[in-house]
């Protein structure tokens, strides 16, 4: 099961490789511009389908749009959420539950029911209305996504703390007199690490697919930027004739999605032998 | 899906002081919840920007506007709008659709079983499949039936309902021809999309089932049971299954949110006239009324699950009961 789990592991990281060559390197990776409209090859289909050519290697949307180079570009923006979502995420929820749980109290409490209570309402349906009526935008949605996804770093950061704390070498350094912001920050942060690493991986790829949902419903990045979600819903319109629209950005996205939480898992493993070697 | 879906560690609590006081904790919870939906909602219509330059025609007169903003009640001082904005909350009037004319609560209500209707499909669905699949998995632990499983788990759990919706669309619509790719109305129309819904919970609660069950199958009670001479069949369907069920019940009332998301999309996928529909028309056509009204109906849909999960412990697990 491990090498299984192992080989599966190095084939994900594989798939991620590839994605931020593509992301990286998109304008010498791309055949065409992704934005270049030619009207008299509207909805060619890819090169091995009858009526297909090698200019275009997965045929062309709509707008006569290189299917290929428009994935290639669409990978820039579910990175760059993902990471960008993830980093924020991460260091807002890390604070928060550093705090939380190395002070207790009143802090504490206040913080986690506001956590509970985010925690409770669908996390979609939030980044859709704040999204909406904020304005689309990258940088809309990787604030939106990111302050949607402190919570789960906060509950395992602090839950972390909570048996961190009473540590002898935390004692210890407290009563060398020792500053709190020091402990936390030499004592406390390098052992939760690893967690956080955990879930920020997973985070990026809820981040990408929510990237792609809020697109996909029209309301997430700005219709010129190429992504993924937009791609899959223009792409539904013409499935009756033309499946090369929508299935690769969906393939791509998928892909994407399934490698990073292949990777996580792997972390996991890890970071924490025991939560999953179930 | 969303950032919801990076699972935290779920603990089951039990009440330190009885059951009744429980309750009330979790009453007090959700109140708190469907108020705090109700501020967000009613700031974030207002933060951005004026309403009525969105739903003037640009060439309206200042005198139009103001008439308009005079109508809405948008002239008046924020807080005196969050006044009577809680006081028609408390008598259910959160005022007309701007799109639509009519009270929001009726345009809501409209859409309401055509969304249950599909939550109920998908719902069906999920335990049907996710069930046997759970237990088939927790039993064969670490043999290639379990790890089938937890392969189709994987990909359920990272594969969003939008693609997975269209997909379908294109093996059973597009190639196949048996199943419609849109429209509400007929058992057929139904099919694809609680199909689309159920993919996500099914993943959620076979996984969840399959280590609860691994856990509860490792303990001495069953051990005893096996002991005793009892069944496999028996063992896990008797003494495993019920203990199971606890955590899982936990969290298929956490993971609603996510199906309430997944919903929004499968309804777009399948222009399937439910409340995730309205919702996408009403934000972007800044119906603002309806906006609210349709977040604060989400946010009520996942505390009464919530709380129905709660008091479902205390059918499960006869501790809680107990200690009332």
């Amino acid at each position: 099961m491990t090498v299984v789990r192992n080989r599966l592991a190095l084939v994900a990281l594989g798939v991620l490789a590839l994605l931020v060559i593509a992301a990286v390197f998109s304008p010498l990776l791309a055949p065409d511009d992704p934005a270049k409209q030619q009207l008299l090859a509207r909805l060619e289909p890819p090169a091995w389908e009858g009526g297909g050519s090698l200019a275009h290697p997965l045929g062309t949307d709509q707008l006569g749009r290189d299917v290929l180079s428009r994935v290639i570009y669409g990978s820039r923006v579910s990175l760059l959420v993902g990471i960008g979502a993830a980093l924020l995420a991460g260091v807002v929820g890390a604070v928060c539950g550093l705090f939380a749980g190395f002070r207790g109290g009143w802090p504490d409490r206040v913080l986690m029911r506001f956590a509970d209570i985010q925690l409770a309402f669908p996390s979609l349906l939030l980044a859709l209305v704040i999204v909406g009526f904020l304005g689309s935008g990258l940088w809309n949605v990787v604030l939106v996504l990111g302050f949607t996804g402190w919570v789960a770093y906060a509950r395992v950061v602090r839950s972390e703390v909570l048996s961190l704390r009473t540590r002898d070498y935390v004692t210890q350094a407290r009563a060398t007199g020792v500053t709190d912001l020091t402990i936390m920050r030499r004592h406390l942060l390098p052992n939760v690490l690893p967690h956080l690493a955990t879930i920020a991986t997973l985070h990026i790829a809820a981040a990408i697919v929510a990237e792609a949902s809020l697109s996909y419903l029209g309301l997430g990045v700005p219709k010129e930027t190429v992504t993924w979600g937009s791609m899959l819903a223009d792409g539904q319109l013409y499935l009756g004739t033309s499946w090369w629209v929508a299935v690769f950005p969906g393939l791509a996205l998928m892909l994407t999605s399934l490698a990073i939480n292949i990777t996580g898992d792997a972390l996991r493993d890890v970071a924490d032998p025991k939560a999953y070697r179930r | 899906m969303t950032a919801a879906s990076v699972r935290p560690a779920v603990t089951v609590r039990t009440p330190k002081s009885g059951l009744l006081r429980h309750i009330l904790v979790r009453l007090a919870t959700a109140v708190g919840v469907l108020l705090a939906a109700a501020t967000l909602a009613f700031l974030l219509v207002r933060l951005s920007g004026d309403p009525v330059k969105l739903l003037l025609p640009p060439d309206a007169t200042a005198a139009q506007e103001a008439t308009l903003r005079a109508q809405l009640g948008l002239d008046q001082p924020l807080i005196a709008q969050y006044g009577d904005f809680l006081w028609g909350l408390l008598r259910l009037d959160l005022g007309d659709s701007l799109v639509y004319n009519e009270p929001v609560s009726q345009v809501i209500a409209d859409r309401i079983p055509a969304t249950l209707e599909l939550a109920a499909g998908a719902l069906v669905l999920s335990l049907v499949i996710a069930i046997p699949a759970g237990i088939y998995a927790a039993t064969r632990r670490g043999r290639a039936g379990d790890a089938g499983v937890m392969t189709a788990v994987l990909l359920g759990q990272s594969t969003p309902p939008f693609w997975v919706g269209i997909l379908l669309v294109l093996l059973f619509s597009v190639r196949l021809k048996v199943l419609p790719a849109s429209g509400y109305g007929t058992f057929a129309h139904l099919v694809l999309p609680a199909v689309t819904l159920s993919v996500y919970s099914i993943a959620v609660i076979a996984r969840l089932l399959r280590s609860s069950l691994i856990d509860v199958l490792g303990s001495d009670h069953i051990r005893t049971a096996r002991a005793k001479g009892l069944g496999p069949a028996k063992v896990v369907f008797v003494h495993g299954l019920r203990n199971a069920s606890l955590p899982t019940v936990t969290v298929i009332g956490l993971e609603f949110g996510g199906l309430l998301g997944g919903a929004i999309l499968t309804e777009q996928v399948f222009s399937w006239p439910g409340i995730g529909r309205l919702t996408v028309e009403a934000i972007s056509r800044r119906d603002f009324p309806l906006v609210q009204a349709a977040v604060l109906f989400f946010a009520a849909a996942f505390v009464i699950v919530n709380l129905l999960v709660d008091l479902s412990y205390s059918l499960l697990d006869p501790r809680v009961r107990t200690q009332s």
